[in-house]
């Protein structure tokens, strides 16, 4: 039993590290579709509603897990949805041609 | 290679997955991949999951599970897909809540299970963890959504003791975490649960709009933290790894869109920032006069220029008039004059919220200037169009010590040879402060919508 949470606690604090490693130097552009697409890895919270659901032995149990599960495929597939939608607006840069300054109207 | 054995090799790939997507995310390049790579490893991990042995037998209620996935996913598709650009911190908020409901009831679930077989006493405190962050965030969030959403004010609400108020509701919760963990009552988790709820609903009510972006990305952080204990609880290290990720990253990142605004995390939290229309010199303010002019005026001060700054805001983004002010550009370039847009960091209601929406109307990546580089240019400017904007321009932050702003980084549109500012209204930003830049010998105003004056503006740069 100690050995197992001294696991996970190692887990922890090396993903505090990466966590943190990670993020330092991020344009302010892209704290947005950061926010957003870190919103939908914490998505993975359905894993763990499958389980609970899966598990489930009482009818209390059951409810709780069902909903559990809807709310965290709401979390998963809106996070990802919305970051890819917020960056394809990123990639709609690139078909413009470099800056000519004499005539690129209309 | 047993089954467990294999399962656990599928996560650990999860796990890394959304390492190398959060690395992704932070550069302009990879960010789209990343997400990909990110959303990848999702079904990964979720479909492994089936397989998966709980208590020593396969997953029960496997239709259940398919049910509410399938429920799920057609909710949260067509929102994510067709809700306006606008709206985009409103749904972040959202589906950030809906994940910190999951994580609180993952763990209430886990709390009534485990009641019944092994009551460990380490098992029960991440689960009352879980159960608290993961509703804080949650009823925080539906609070944040509502106001963005403008369903309630944005203002901050606040009333007599309210911080002690706050503390109490978080003594309150850590007194009875330690109740619980002594008595294992399930009586006493029901009541923890509402307790958090109202905590979180406390907690956000004094901040004011334009900071709840800062705030969303708090609870955010918190979210990744409930998970983080729904993964002891449950023994994954996938929801510890993902989980504290995002916990540790999150708490970053709002701390660097705290210091884009100029202002440190506890000062956006707890000083009810924009409650106090300011009271600084202006206090006849409402008699000042104002110049103002017609978009045919706005046409000829702009023709004439050699060199204009574009400063959008959030009122562009409302108004829809992304696309007309990307034609009005184009109009005047067609003209020989030099055109940019100035980006605030905060320009919108999130940072590189309006980088999205500008991108969305096609506009070329390069015509972008960040705030610095923004301001040096400006010097040498004959026009500033300000659309939408107002706090993000206000020099109250640079000279004015008792303004609330004091002290965030602004774009310096009085910089320029004239200001012109479209505007709705004389009604004050976002943040509720008087601009003097509006009272400024150089400032013309233009009022009405930011769309129609703008097209009238192309039609007569047109005619020019």
């Amino acid at each position: 039993m100690g050995n197992a949470l001294l696991q996970y606690a190692t887990v922890l604090v090396l993903s505090i590290f990466v966590g943190i490693e990670i993020i330092a130097k991020v344009p302010s552009i892209l704290h947005t579709p950061l926010m957003s697409g870190s919103n939908a890895i914490h998505g993975v919270i359905l894993v763990g509603s499958m389980l609970v659901l899966g598990g489930a032995t009482t009818h209390l149990q059951e409810v709780l897990g069902f909903l559990a599960v809807i709310l965290a495929t709401l979390n998963v597939v809106g996070g990802f949805v919305v970051t890819d939608r917020m960056l394809e607006m990123f990639k709609a840069k690139k078909p413009q041609a470099p800056k000519a300054n004499d005539e690129v109207a209309s | 290679m047993s089954r467990e054995t294999l399962i656990d090799l599928l996560y650990l790939f999860s796990a890394t997955t959304f390492v190398l997507a959060l690395k992704g995310l932070g550069s302009p390049k990879r960010a789209r991949l990343g997400n990909m790579v990110a959303a990848f490893g999702m079904i990964v991990a979720v479909g492994a999951t089936f397989f998966k042995y709980v208590d020593g037998h396969a997953l029960h209620h496997v239709g259940l599970i398919a049910l509410a996935m399938v429920i799920g996913f057609i909710v949260a598709v067509p929102t994510a897909r067709y809700v306006q650009m606008t709206a985009m911190p409103q749904l972040v908020a959202i589906f950030n809540g809906v994940g910190g409901g999951a994580a609180s009831l993952v763990s209430i679930t886990e709390f009534v299970h485990v009641k019944a077989t092994h009551p460990a006493t380490y098992v029960a405190l991440e689960v009352l963890l879980g159960v608290l962050i993961g509703t804080v965030s949650f009823s925080g969030s539906a609070i944040a959504f509502a106001k963005l959403q403008e369903l309630m004010t944005g203002r901050p609400i606040t009333y007599p003791g309210q911080q002690i108020l706050n503390g109490v509701f978080g003594l309150g919760a850590l007194a009875l975490i330690v109740a619980i963990l002594i008595q294992g009552s399930t009586a006493l988790l029901w009541i923890l649960l509402i307790l958090a709820f109202v905590l979180g609903v406390a907690f956000v009510l004094p901040i004011g709009g334009a900071d709840v972006p800062v705030l969303i990305s708090l609870l955010n952080s918190f979210t990744g933290l409930a998970v983080a204990a729904s993964g002891f609880t449950l023994g994954s290290n996938l929801l510890i790894v993902a989980g504290t990720l995002v916990g540790a990253s999150g708490i970053l990142l709002t701390r660097l869109m705290s210091k884009a605004m100029g202002r440190s995390l506890a000062n956006v939290l707890f000083s009810a920032f924009g409650s106090v229309v300011s009271a600084g010199p202006g206090a006849g303010a409402e008699e000042r006069s104002v110049r103002s002019g017609s978009p045919e005026d706005v046409a000829v001060l702009l023709s004439f220029a050699s060199r204009v700054v574009l400063i959008p805001g959030y009122g562009l983004a409302v108004a829809q008039a992304q696309h007309v002010l990307r034609e009005l550009a184009e109009v005047l370039e067609g003209k020989g004059v030099e055109v940019f847009y100035a980006i605030h960091p905060v320009a919108g209601r999130m940072p590189g919220h309006m980088n999205v929406l500008l991108a969305e109307a096609n506009v070329p990546y390069e015509q972008l200037k960040e705030m610095d580089e923004a301001n040096l240019e400006l010097q040498t400017a004959d026009v500033a169009l300000v659309v939408g904007a107002n706090d993000t321009v206000n020099p109250a932050a640079k000279d004015d010590p008792s303004s609330p702003i004091y002290g965030m980084p602004i774009i310096n549109a009085d910089l320029a040879e004239n200001v012109l500012f479209l505007k709705r209204s004389m009604r004050p930003g976002f943040a509720g402060i008087e601009n003097e830049l509006l009272y400024n010998p150089k400032t013309t105003l233009v009022f009405g919508d930011a769309k129609d004056t703008l097209t009238k503006v192309v039609a007569a740069v047109k005619s020019a």
